[in-house]
């Protein structure tokens, strides 16, 4: 599937077929997991390409929520309702047999019981969170999505949220959800879908995703009272893969992290050098993922 | 089973709907109206000011702004904030969420907008007078029919409030008194057509025979709705990526 807006494309031909267990979709801000989220749930239609969801389109399709449920990024729900209140609506609109019932049972499954007769406007966020989700499972869907589901929980939360989603997926149930945080995501998750710019980057399970993020060489800025002759120096060493001499200091490469951080302060020293700085040039995010792209 | 509307979003509308502090604001052209008619049937010395007052007053500026402000808001807010995807992401037909939402804000539009003008025309000439009856005939049909074309605004544009502005200012307040043409889309020319017929001021200002303002009254308000139901049907969340 590909979606573009005007001149942007933010989803750029993405294929992937998604089963069973939990999913986990990875990738930095802006990268298009929202999107895809969003053709998925019916939210969005493709520019290009096709999807189907348990057989069915999704686009203006809105009896298949019936099978499948949405908890959107976004926090806004109806907030003088009532927790209760809000999830026994849900289950009425999804002509539930019996609301109440199905009502409580979901909020029992978020833990939100004691709170349920509170207005949602006096929810913390994590709580708004998980009353979303209770109304999303309250129909006993098939297929889960959640859009960046752990924001604003606290750590007891997640994780509580997390064995919830592992049970869901382990009754068979397809989960989806979508996170910036690679730990986030690992726990949970069989396979993770990696998407950068767009694109994706990678696609299988967290161990071989870390493996790929781990290998990778990394870099280093140093400052020293003479980096020039550091540089020549430092390429002597194997675990060094390549120095550059920037005007912000020397960018080495180094192809043993390890190593080259225990010995970059004595092959220094050796060579009557004083050093400044050493900084990892490429820890963010989105450099990781960048690589995980190119590769 | 199909029906027309939903309960439970019907609820849902009017306690949202009610419970903004927007809500004070329709009650304001209302309690207007009736306050200057009061004080203007205490003083006034003649006898027409009555349907041009209201007429004018009421249909042209108090009926439209009190249904702007009540039908941008029945779909708009919830479309701006976007909770209305939790009514979405539900098997429940579009077409039920328009309707359902429509018949709300036209029913608070008719307690809030058209029985004060009722009122005031009662005030003004007498509770069964023609002017009263005709009047309130109007509003109702005025109710229904800018109702549903500013709920199918707000599904259309973010900017519904000025669009609807715009339509009212420009097109109902200044072209229809000098264009002939536009009076025949021009949702206060119905209704006033419709006013017309029963109270007979020609101060009303209404333009249009009723057979004709009838029809295109029918055919606005069904092709609003509809509009409103199949750009709902294809409500898109854009946004972060």
């Amino acid at each position: 599937m590909t979606r573009w807006y005007g001149n942007v494309v933010a989803v750029n031909d993405i294929t992937m077929s998604i089963g069973a267990g939990v999913t986990g979709l990875l990738g930095p801000n802006g990268a298009g997991k929202s999107t895809v989220l969003h053709l998925i749930a019916g939210f969005l239609a493709p520019s290009r390409g096709e999807l189907t969801v348990a057989g069915e389109r999704s686009w203006r399709n809105p009896d298949l929520f019936r099978k499948v449920g949405l908890v959107p990024e976004r926090d806004s729900v109806y907030s003088f309702l009532t927790g209760a209140e809000f999830v026994a609506a849900t289950a009425k609109l999804h002509k539930l047999a019996r609301p109440q019932a199905a009502a409580a049972r979901a909020i029992a499954l978020v833990e939100l019981t004691e709170a349920q007769d509170r207005r949602i406007s006096t929810y913390s966020k994590g709580m708004r969170q998980r009353i979303k989700v209770a109304a999303a499972l309250v129909h006993d869907p098939e297929v889960i999505l959640l859009d960046e589901p752990f924001n604003g929980m606290d750590p007891r939360q997640r994780l509580h949220m997390m064995d919830l989603l592992h049970d869901q997926g382990a009754q068979g149930r397809v989960i989806l959800l979508s996170s910036h945080v690679l730990e986030e995501v690992e726990r949970l998750s069989g396979t993770i879908q990696v998407i950068v710019g767009g694109r994706l980057a990678a696609s299988g399970d967290f161990r071989a995703i870390r493996r790929l993020m781990t290998s990778r060489p990394h870099v280093f800025l140093v400052r020293s009272s003479d980096d020039r002759r550091l540089g020549a120096a430092l390429i002597g060493s194997p675990a060094v893969s390549g120095v550059e001499l920037t005007p912000r200091g020397l960018q080495v490469r180094a192809a043993d992290y390890g190593t080259f951080t225990r010995q970059i302060a004595s092959l220094t020293r050796n060579v009557g050098i004083r050093l400044r700085e050493v900084l990892p040039a490429d820890e963010s995010l989105e450099s990781v993922f960048a690589y995980l792209l190119a590769s | 089973m199909p029906g027309l509307v939903n309960g439970v979003i019907l609820r849902l509308t009017f306690r949202a709907t009610m419970g903004r502090r927007r809500a004070l604001l329709f009650a304001l052209p209302a309690i207007i109206l009736i306050a200057v008619a009061a004080v203007l049937t205490a003083t006034a010395k003649s006898g027409s000011w009555q349907a041009e007052f209201l007429g004018d007053f009421g249909f042209s500026v108090v009926l439209p702004l009190t249904s702007l402000i009540i039908g941008t808001s029945v779909l708009g807010a919830e479309i701006d904030d976007g909770s209305i995807v939790h009514l979405l992401a539900t098997p429940v037909p579009r077409a039920q969420v328009v309707l359902s939402k429509f018949a709300v804000a036209a029913a608070l539009t008719i307690a809030f907008g058209a029985v004060p003008e009722y009122l005031a025309a009662a005030i003004a000439k007498g509770p069964a007078s023609g002017l009263a009856v005709g009047l309130l005939a109007g509003a109702l049909v005025a109710s229904v029919i800018y109702n549903a074309v500013f709920v199918m605004l707000s599904v259309l544009t973010t900017r519904a409030i000025a669009v609807g502005l715009l339509y009212l200012v420009v097109w109902e307040g200044l072209l229809a008194n000098l264009v002939p043409g536009v009076g025949l889309l021009s949702v206060s020319q119905y209704s006033l057509s419709v006013a017309n017929s029963i109270a007979h001021y020609p101060a009303l200002h209404a333009h249009l025979t009723l057979g004709t303002a009838a029809v295109l009254a029918v055919i606005v308000t069904a092709a609003a709705l509809a509009i409103g139901t199949r750009r709902l049907s294809r409500f898109s969340i854009t946004g972060d990526a």
